[in-house]
């Protein structure tokens, strides 16, 4: 056991920090910053991700023969880690990291070279539907309904939750092609152009103030049959692989760590009763349960990494990592609401920090609530108790 | 960057492994804790002979030339086991201070005694007023010509029954508290002027409270006034063997437990179906991961010398103390009646962990410390650095 870097890895940490240190500039932060997550940030999510690509490091987890990069797990731990070191944002993950993988692993020669070029070089915003209106962590009751007809699918229903549908060119849906069987049967995986005659966007209001969430709508859509991966009702299949590849994203443990570097640091600004917030007793015992926590999940990712670098594939047991990071995510959302006191539920509008007497409550709230999400979407942290209940400790359902 | 252990430490696990299922099931335990010193002194003599006893010491003092991951490895089956003989209080702490501040003549004269199994020993540090301040001494020692002569009370010390020599942190100088001015003295457990009551804990271990009168003590264990700088990383490896124990013992308990729920029938149906006992089981796994992961976090940054160590053993000692306790509770709970019994060894288990939640500082103890430690450090970034995408 140890945690030593080869000269190999550290030579690359070195590289990345200088991509970072070039990349990573003032017209990318001013593009980005205070802006993630708002109608603002899609110039600036594609410019960055055309830097990585210009690198070749737009797909590092792809095969090689795809465009991407033969990292070893660690690699792309010391990638995360600078990246978060720096306040970096991750990629836009529906195109690179969910679709693209399945439509390497089971799609056509065709769906290959059309989709993941432009996946790559960020030419097509890509979106999820997954979710409807009745089928929420009971996915698998699905309705969206395709109907053959000669040599298109005609699609009718409609996908809720569909984040960032208002910027998408395509959207890959779980659509449901035959009633009869078993409900996970029956599940149909379709590439669909948001520009298809039929397709309307409602975007949905949420508590955060963000503009992230939409409700998408299928009229009479006619989807080439070109468009479908994989085999009829083979989706639920395809779609699970891919559910694994989401679960590990959403640890988040580097981001996390510059989110409580930073409470500490503004709990040390923060005055209450004449001495910082951070000596405070009750907060320090607060932060510093979840620092713990969150460096235990540190390592418990950094032994999934190890599993991978020894080809072992990330089971169920990668679960605990979308449970524990969304948990901790959530506390220290929380954490970062109550340092800003009563400027966290006050609305800033449009007065400077200054008039306003605060720099960043706005954020710290929308956080916090945008925050709240975590815990719901990629599987509720309830059905992932269900799984790793299941999976991992073999328990009856 | 790697969690695997070397051919050597898996076969050291197997050795171990295979003991604990011949000789210790919850029968053969209790009738090893019923014996006088509340171990087996045959099973000791097989740890001898096994080569364990030797497993931490350096390859000159006719060691193994084991680190922290070796450690590890035995201290986790023995907590999984819940091994009854004196591998902390004899090997790591009375053994792991002379090798570390012992003479060469003291090293060369004890560490192949406690190498073949011939001596017992025990570190006598707590006092009654001490709570979980290690520093907190008032027993006393005086020079007195060529000779230091100690006058006080030790409490609580583990092995303090069978141990034949004691290392006793004592008072040279300064204040009640003050680190500075304690001495580690080796002291003849039968010598004139030393009392020992001995007692039981919970977990069916034996330790004693003892008093010195004029004892005149066999040796100066490091430096006079520098105890401390002997002591510390000494104990620091004992927290850390201690942990991994109580991996070993989260291991079991959740083993049994999840073995209750498959077999468990209640409404026609194991009670491992219910939703409610799932995640509950859940909770207790995700537990003992975090053990695992703060284990494996503070034994590799102990083992290269790495700057975070120090955080990483205290974030380690929080969590073995509130995931023991939350482990042990939901174990109880989940075997319903009886998990109150001493029909099971859940209960035994459970002890075990609460006594090493305890040992050398609580889980408040340690947040303590982990606040200033973490709290401590300046960070560079700004405001704009964090955001979540």
């Amino acid at each position: 056991m140890d945690l030593q870097y080869t000269a190999e890895e550290h030579a690359f940490r070195e590289e990345v920090q200088q991509f970072f240190a070039e990349q990573w500039d003032d017209e990318m932060k001013s593009m980005l910053e205070n802006r993630r997550g708002t109608d603002g940030m899609k110039p600036g999510m594609i410019e960055w991700q055309k830097r990585l690509y210009n690198k070749g490091w737009m797909a590092p987890g792809w095969p090689v023969e795809h465009g991407g990069v033969d990292w070893s797990p660690t690699q792309h731990h010391i990638f995360n880690s600078e990246r978060a070191r720096v306040g970096a944002p991750e990629r836009i993950p529906f195109g690179v990291t969910m679709v693209a993988p399945v439509i390497y692993s089971y799609g056509t020669e065709e769906q290959k070279s059309k989709f993941l070029p432009r996946i790559l070089a960020s030419e097509d915003w890509w979106c999820q539907g997954y979710s409807e209106p009745g089928s929420g962590s009971d996915l698998a009751s699905l309705q969206c309904k395709a109907e053959l007809d000669g040599e298109d699918y005609v699609i009718n229903g409609s996908k809720i939750w569909t984040t960032y549908a208002q910027y998408a060119d395509w959207i890959f849906c779980l659509v449901r092609t035959d009633n009869s069987g078993r409900k996970q049967e029956g599940i149909t995986f379709m590439l669909i152009d948001m520009n298809s005659p039929g397709v309307t966007v409602r975007p949905i209001a949420t508590i955060d103030g963000f503009h992230h969430l939409n409700e998408v709508f299928f009229e009479d859509v006619r989807v080439p049959v070109a468009n479908r991966i994989g085999e009829e009702g083979k989706g639920w299949t395809y779609a699970k692989s891919l559910l694994v590849h989401e679960r590990l994203s959403i640890a988040e443990v580097a981001d996390s760590q510059g989110m409580l570097a930073k409470i500490r640091d503004l709990a040390r600004r923060e005055i209450n009763g004449g001495k910082p917030l951070l000596e405070d007793a009750r907060f320090a015992q607060r932060l510093s349960d979840v620092e713990i926590e969150l460096m235990a999940l540190e390592f418990t990712e950094l032994r999934v990494l190890a599993d991978a670098a020894k080809g072992v594939q990330p089971g169920p047991e990668s679960s605990l990592l979308k449970l524990q990071g969304t948990e901790i995510q959530q506390t220290l959302q929380e954490l970062l609401m109550d340092v800003s006191g009563y400027y966290s539920q006050t609305l800033q509008g449009d007065l400077s920090d200054e008039e306003f007497g605060n720099d960043y409550a706005d954020l710290a709230r929308k956080l916090y609530f945008r925050g709240r999400a975590s815990t719901i979407y990629g599987g509720s942290n309830e059905v992932q108790k269900n799984i790793t209940a299941k999976y991992v400790l073999g328990l009856a359902s | 960057m790697n969690f695997d252990l070397t051919e050597e430490q898996t076969m050291i696990q197997d050795s171990l492994e295979r003991f604990v299922n011949e000789h210790y099931t919850l029968d053969q335990r209790n009738a090893v804790i019923s014996l006088r010193d509340g171990f087996s002194p045959a099973h000791w003599q097989r740890f001898a002979e096994l080569g364990w006893l030797s497993i931490p010491f350096a390859e000159d003092n006719g060691g193994f030339g084991g680190g922290p991951v070796d450690n590890m490895v035995i201290m986790r089956e023995i907590g999984k086991g819940l091994v009854a003989e004196p591998f902390l209080p004899t090997v790591l702490l009375f053994g792991g201070l002379l090798e570390a501040g012992g003479r060469q003549e003291l090293q060369q004269t004890y560490l192949p005694q406690i190498i073949a199994g011939e001596l017992q020993g025990a570190f006598a540090y707590l006092e009654k007023q001490s709570r979980y301040e290690m520093t907190d001494v008032v027993t006393q020692a005086r020079q007195d010509g060529d000779n230091w002569v100690i006058d006080g009370e030790k409490i609580v010390v583990l092995n303090g029954g069978a141990a034949q020599k004691l290392v006793v942190l004592a008072r040279t100088s300064g204040d009640q508290s003050d680190e500075k001015g304690l001495t580690l003295f080796l002291v003849d457990a039968d010598a004139s002027g030393v009392q020992r009551k001995a007692y039981r804990m919970t977990d069916g271990r034996d330790v004693a409270n003892i008093t010195f009168s004029n004892v005149v003590a066999e040796a100066v264990v490091g430096e006079v006034d520098q105890g401390a700088e002997v002591m510390n990383p000494v104990v620091d490896s004992a927290r850390l063997a201690v942990c991994a124990e109580a991996l070993g013992a989260m291991e079991s308990l959740n083993a049994q437990t999840l073995e209750y729920l498959k077999t468990r029938k209640q409404f026609d149906v194991t009670i491992g179906s219910f939703q409610a006992l799932q995640h509950r089981a859940v909770d207790m796994f995700s537990a003992t991961e975090n053990v695992r992961s703060l284990l494996y976090r503070a034994v590799c940054t102990a083992a290269a010398g790495h700057e975070d160590a120090t955080r990483s053993l205290l974030a380690l000692k929080v969590m073995v103390g509130r995931a023991g306790r939350l482990v042990g509770g939901e174990s109880i709970q989940m075997h319903g009646g009886m998990g109150m019994t001493d029909e099971l060894s859940v209960g035994f288990y459970v002890k075990r962990l609460m006594i090493i939640n305890l040992l050398f500082g609580d889980a408040d103890y340690h947040q303590q410390q982990f606040i200033e430690v973490a709290n401590a450090e300046q960070s560079e970034l700004t405001l704009a650095d964090t955001e979540a995408a």
